[in-house]
């Protein structure tokens, strides 16, 4: 493999690492404050589909973004109305409101365009472009440095790096911000938390409405960046493999980036099979690097690689007097 | 919360979480400008209407009964296995093996075979994840969604490059030999008056009735059961009394995907007569929701495996006759898992209020 097919595939890497990187931050907030959300992939879903059809109808990528972060918090409400108002089953409501994602906007997208489900093809303002940053031309000539900065780092769609961003931002919130020492402790003793005379309720509202924008976001980036509108079932289990980056991640969000760049790279190299073939020698079948995000999670998960240990409120609705 | 009259939670509860989902549903017709009492009547026209569209409706609840007992037997346990969808994959793919594996003289013979080579792949593809839960502590439903991708992936796989016969372009088994083809309905001498023409459910149907009576059996009937539901009810307690955890939940998701395998018989060597990519076609996931809306009860599973049957086979007469996609039927699906299993509480607290508001009227009582 020569150098210039490694930074292609870096760079298909980063752009697919992408929804992941949103999506698993998403899956973040909310598990840390203590609320499972398997619903991930169908927020995400509602999002593509909202901002698809928005950015065709009023061509403007911003406005088809701002839609994707609404239906995606229109799905986090109800997930959060039936986790924590009605103490409901917080998986359960995760796997419904998955499958209502996967009918509604299909639903939706077939009444307004009649195109069998999709959104109709994006174009000019419509999507998210890509941007050159600055210097990329000049510094070409740099060697190794310079065509990795040009090909790989430079000339993606603004989302792309809105996700690097949202990293070290998480990163403070959680770690460094009042709201995040809360959020963490509401996901780890509620009880305490409440003691303290702060509403654990709030607080896990809050955290699945940036779930919700988060998604929304990723959501966004599919449909007006990855790719120009909406297909149906076009997360395509993305919201499942964030999950799996989370746990990988052990809920960090540093260790978050490294992970969904690993299960990017491993989409990235599903796609070029011959590079694989050719590094390894070996004939390897494009499904066993589809199905590797899930098995190592499982390997992860099993405990072969260090501990996972999930927040210890984790899935367990917060019931104030016994 | 005042507890409801056991009627009320066994009867009510669902039907007035059914009427829920199905109010929102017509506001979603109604949203996309479409007319739910005609949507309703053509799916109760093509599901209901004809021994025909019957025949499609059984075929679907054959598939249902499976995968809502699979989800039946190890919520028992307290496990919530969401991998009924690769169990059911790997159950058709013991199906295909077994009936590729000779010619076979009966059908019977046949059946007795694939049913068991379903069962055991489904149970094997649940064991790793079972045992994963039971002795390291892995969360069931994170492990069995990943071994979804991974049934998926792995089937592709065998479809692609190894069970694909020379020279076929799709990817798919060989055809299953003469011997392995089973009776349908319209074969069966006595049915065969009422259904005329050819349908797709089976003689499987019959054995999805015999698990659930199995499966009622286990539960209610032997000490196994008690232990599973004691476990399922309070680890802790199940403990102390000396129930042995891992052998549990062992057992339970064993049984689940066993159950989940064999609904392959019927789609599988039923219908198909070849194993295709996705064979499954999400029966596996409306297993969630069939268990939910049953109760957790093998005679409420075979109920609710009817009305699922129903939504499926009318929501495919939608897709043909109206301009409502098929899509419609998962988005009852979503609501009827979302109002049943987790707003149940919201149900209740309405119910409890709206009973305790009877109660105080009624004088001396109050």
């Amino acid at each position: 493999m020569d150098y210039a097919t490694l930074l292609q595939i870096l760079d298909t890497t980063l752009r697919l690492a992408t929804p992941l990187l949103f999506a698993c931050l998403a899956g973040l907030f909310s598990e840390r404050s203590g609320i499972f959300d398997i619903g991930l992939e169908g927020k995400m879903l509602a999002a593509a589909m909202a901002s698809g059809a928005v950015a065709f109808l009023t061509g403007s990528a911003w406005l088809g973004m701002l839609a994707g972060i609404g239906a995606s918090l229109v799905f986090a409400a109800i997930h959060g109305l039936a986790s924590i108002t009605f103490r409901g089953n917080q998986l359960i409501s995760g796997v419904a409101l998955n499958f209502l994602a996967s009918g509604i906007t299909v639903l939706v997208a077939q009444a307004l365009f009649g195109q069998g489900g999709r959104t109709p093809p994006l174009s000019g303002a419509a999507r998210f472009n890509p941007i050159t940053l600055p210097f990329a031309d000049t510094l070409q000539g740099v060697p190794v440095l310079g065509p990795l900065y040009r090909e790989v780092i430079s000339g993606h769609a603004l989302p792309v790096y809105l996700a690097l961003a949202m990293v070290p931002l998480s990163w403070w919130v959680l770690n460094r911000t009042r709201f995040g020492l809360r959020l963490r402790a509401v996901g780890e003793n509620p009880a305490a938390v409440d003691t303290a005379g702060v509403s654990v309720v709030g607080l896990r509202y809050a955290a699945l409405a940036i779930t919700g924008i988060l998604c929304g976001l990723a959501g966004a980036y599919m449909a007006t960046a990855l790719q120009a509108g909406f297909g149906r079932e076009m997360t395509a289990g993305r919201g499942y493999i964030a999950l799996a980056a989370l746990i990988f991640a052990k809920w960090r969000p540093v260790a978050a980036l490294w992970a969904c760049l690993l299960f990017g790279f491993f989409q990235a190299l599903a796609l070029r099979p011959d590079v694989v073939q050719a590094v390894v020698q070996v004939k390897v079948p494009v499904p066993f690097l589809d199905a590797l995000p899930y098995i190592l999670t499982v390997v992860v998960l099993a405990g072969f690689i260090g501990k996972a240990i999930p927040p210890r409120a984790g899935g367990e609705p917060y019931v104030k007097e016994r | 919360m005042d507890r409801l009259p056991r009627w009320a939670d066994v009867a009510l509860v669902p039907l007035i979480s059914l009427l829920l989902a199905a109010i929102i549903s017509a506001l979603v017709l109604l949203s996309i400008g479409q007319s739910p009492v005609e949507a309703f009547d053509v799916m109760v026209d093509g599901a209901l209407g004809s021994a025909y569209g019957w025949g499609y409706t059984l075929y679907y609840t054959t598939s249902f009964i499976f995968t809502g007992l699979s989800v039946t037997f190890a919520f028992h346990a307290s496990m919530f296995n969401i991998g009924g969808e690769g169990q059911a994959q790997l159950g058709g793919l013991g199906v295909a093996l077994v009936a590729l594996a000779l010619p076979w003289p009966h059908w019977t013979l046949a059946l007795a075979a694939a049913t068991l080579g379903a069962a055991l792949f489904g149970a094997a593809w649940a064991a790793i994840p079972a045992y994963l839960q039971a002795r390291r502590g892995s969360h069931i439903v994170i492990t069995t969604i990943m071994f979804n991708y991974i049934a998926a992936a792995f089937l592709v796989y065998l479809l692609v490059d190894v069970l694909r016969p020379a020279g076929q372009m799709d990817p798919a088994s060989a055809r299953f030999p003469e011997g392995a083809h089973l009776p349908a309905l319209n074969d069966i001498p006595g049915l065969n008056l009422i259904f005329t023409k050819p349908v797709p459910a089976n003689v499987t149907l019959f054995i999805a009735l015999a698990m659930a009576v199995v499966v009622w059996a286990i539960l209610w009937q032997t000490r196994l059961g008690y232990q599973i539901r004691a476990f399922g009810k309070s680890e802790p307690a199940a403990r102390y009394a000396g129930i042995n955890p891992t052998f549990i939940i062992m057992v339970a998701m064993l049984m689940s995907g066993a159950l989940a395998g064999m609904m392959s018989v019927n789609n599988v060597m039923g219908e198909a007569e070849r194993l295709l990519q996705n064979s499954s076609e999400g029966a596996g996931f409306i297993g969630i929701a069939v268990a939910l809306m049953g109760r957790n009860h093998p005679f409420g599973v075979v109920l609710a495996a009817l009305l699922f049957g129903f939504l499926y086979q009318g929501g495919a007469e939608l897709g043909l006759w109206t301009s409502i996609p098929i899509e419609m039927r998962i988005v009852v699906q979503g609501l009827v898992i979302l109002f049943t299993g987790a707003l149940d509480m919201m149900v209740r607290m309405l119910l409890a209020r709206i009973f305790a508001l009877f109660r105080s009227r009624q004088p001396g009582v109050a």
